[in-house]
């Protein structure tokens, strides 16, 4: 074994500082393909179908039951304090404004992000992307952008969907077998959630992560070996670092926005 | 294009490439005339992928021109580059179909890109293209259901869709079964001939090769060993080219991977050895 030389010290720096330079490049790429990209948005259209629809069953259900559970725990607390009319309140806002965003990009990092890693590292190794560049069609242009904003666009989508089948199914357990009063169960949920400062900041959420998730998917495809054991450690790699990112922008947007 | 063409399309001058310390084209200078078909020949590991690269503008030279109907590639801006691919058509080894297209809007992918062709033009443009190939019956197929050699023509039909000047063909022969090895050297000089093309080809098939081409370029080394018309090349006295045309399996490339000694590895004396081992 032998230990860390000061040159290691420096490759490595230098190393990240490269990939990180070249992230960067390829991150404002696609923020400046918005023009061209959306001229052919028929392009777009695809993806948000391509990304969007396979999402839709996996988030739909997964709202449904974190809207049980969540009708089941908050039920439990607020019974403590005699509160249980606020059982839709509780459940709306964290929905709204944390678990929607948040759980909907882990399960589109896991869902999407991979499918969408896995099939430009295959493009790439297939040397599609070489023959496309070849063409002199940029694959950035053709390939990634229309992918991006695809994915950024279906995210907020995907997160109000999201929401929607949890506030659905907190009040499936509060209201229809727990018991909780209907009329304040809905009541609350009017006069307690703000459209700007709940459901707007959770939007903001979505958007942002929705970036995030998108793009780590698409550079570890980019920038995969072009083999099968580069694509298959590449996936890997996006869901890992898409979930990280999503749980370290989450507590710095949350607080960002936070106010009493 | 110029008005004045200059005899080759593409000419090499001094080109120097190599990823790091490892030199892979030493100061190569060669041209490829026009409308003629050259091979491009050599042992694996030798630099003919990279020269078509290179021409390309997928790789960059560290030193020396290339020209590219008298232009030099290696100083293009991504926007020339773009406009001379156009010019150019290039065949992968494996044909890098876009796999969730038919082979119909595989070939109908550059027009899409680059035209703002009518609809009706364009699948008639394809399906001319797809002919010209044999596969006309074959657009409604996706890459997963056709043959590798099948793959290749449709990949050539792509690589012509937009009636380029120069084609380049990686290894189209590698891997196919003799009939469609002959289909596709059939085709190489057919479509030169009949689309007044210049082709580029880089092969090992010494036979089909020898047939189509009309000058043929063996690498070896990062340098050019011998360059003419096939008959030059066969009765060429290079103990290398020698050994390469003729593929024998010991010459000058050795047959033995570089090693230490046999004493070495297997012990200095077997007398003694054999002694010692009891």
């Amino acid at each position: 074994m032998s230990w860390y030389k000061p040159s290691d010290v420096g490759f490595f720096t230098r190393r990240t500082l490269g990939n990180l330079g070249y992230a960067a490049r390829l991150f404002f790429r696609l923020l400046s393909s918005i023009g061209p990209t959306f001229r052919r948005f028929g392009l777009v259209r695809d993806q948000i179908h391509f990304l969007g629809n396979y999402s839709l069953a996996i988030i739909a259900v997964s709202g449904l039951f974190v809207g049980f559970v969540f009708g089941l725990q908050g039920y439990y607390t607020l019974q403590r304090y005699g509160s249980t009319e606020a059982l839709g309140l509780l459940v709306t806002l964290s929905l709204v404004r944390e678990l929607g965003p948040v759980v909907t990009a882990l399960l589109f990092a896991g869902r999407a992000g991979t499918s969408l890693t896995a099939e430009i590292g295959l493009m790439k190794a297939g040397e599609q992307l070489s023959v496309m560049e070849m063409m002199a069609v940029d694959p950035v242009q053709r390939v990634l952008a229309p992918r991006f904003w695809a994915g950024v666009i279906t995210m907020p989508l995907l997160a109000a969907v999201f929401s929607a089948m949890g506030v659905i199914g907190g009040w499936v357990v509060g209201v229809l077998m727990i018991g909780v009063d209907a009329g304040s169960f809905w009541s609350q949920i009017q006069g307690g959630v703000d459209v700007w400062q709940d459901v707007g900041n959770g939007i903001i959420k979505s958007v942002v992560f929705g970036f995030a998730v998108t793009f780590i998917a698409l550079l570890q495809g980019f920038e995969a070996q072009p083999t099968p054991e580069g694509v298959a450690s590449a996936t890997t790699r996006t869901v890992v670092m898409a979930s990280l990112s999503v749980l370290g922008l989450d507590f710095i947007l949350t607080a960002m926005m936070f106010t009493i | 294009m110029a008005l004045t063409p200059h005899s080759s399309l593409v000419e090499l001058r001094n080109l120097t490439f190599g990823y790091g310390e490892r030199v892979i084209l030493d100061n190569v200078c060669l041209s490829v005339p026009r409308g003629k078909v050259t091979a491009l020949m050599g042992a694996s590991g030798g630099g003919k992928t990279t020269i078509l690269r290179l021409i390309g503008g997928q790789n960059r030279a560290q030193s020396g021109t290339l020209l590219f109907d008298g232009v030099d590639v290696t100083g293009m801006t991504q926007v020339e580059l773009y406009a001379a691919r156009r010019r150019m058509g290039m065949l992968f080894q494996f044909g890098a179909l876009f796999a969730d297209l038919t082979a119909f809007d595989n070939v109908a992918f550059p027009l899409r890109e680059h035209t703002d062709l009518a609809e009706t033009l364009v699948r008639d443009i394809v399906l001319m293209k797809l002919n010209a190939v044999g596969l006309r019956g074959a657009s409604d197929l996706m890459p997963s259901e056709v043959s590798g050699g099948m793959a290749r023509r449709i990949a050539l039909a792509r690589a012509i869709a937009l009636d380029p000047e120069l084609v380049m063909y990686d290894e189209p022969f590698s891997g196919l079964d003799p009939i469609s090895l002959a289909i596709a050297a059939d085709l190489i000089r057919q479509l030169n001939d009949s689309m007044g093309l210049t082709s580029i080809f880089v092969s090992h098939e010494l036979e089909q090769t020898f047939l189509i081409a009309d000058h043929v370029i063996i690498l070896a080394n990062g340098k050019i060993a011998c360059q003419g018309t096939p008959e030059q090349v066969r009765e060429s006295t290079d103990p290398l080219v020698y050994q390469y045309v003729h593929a024998l399996s010991d010459g000058p490339v050795r047959f033995h991977y570089p090693a230490v000694t046999m004493a070495e590895d297997f012990g200095p004396d077997i007398s003694r050895s054999a002694g010692g081992a009891i």
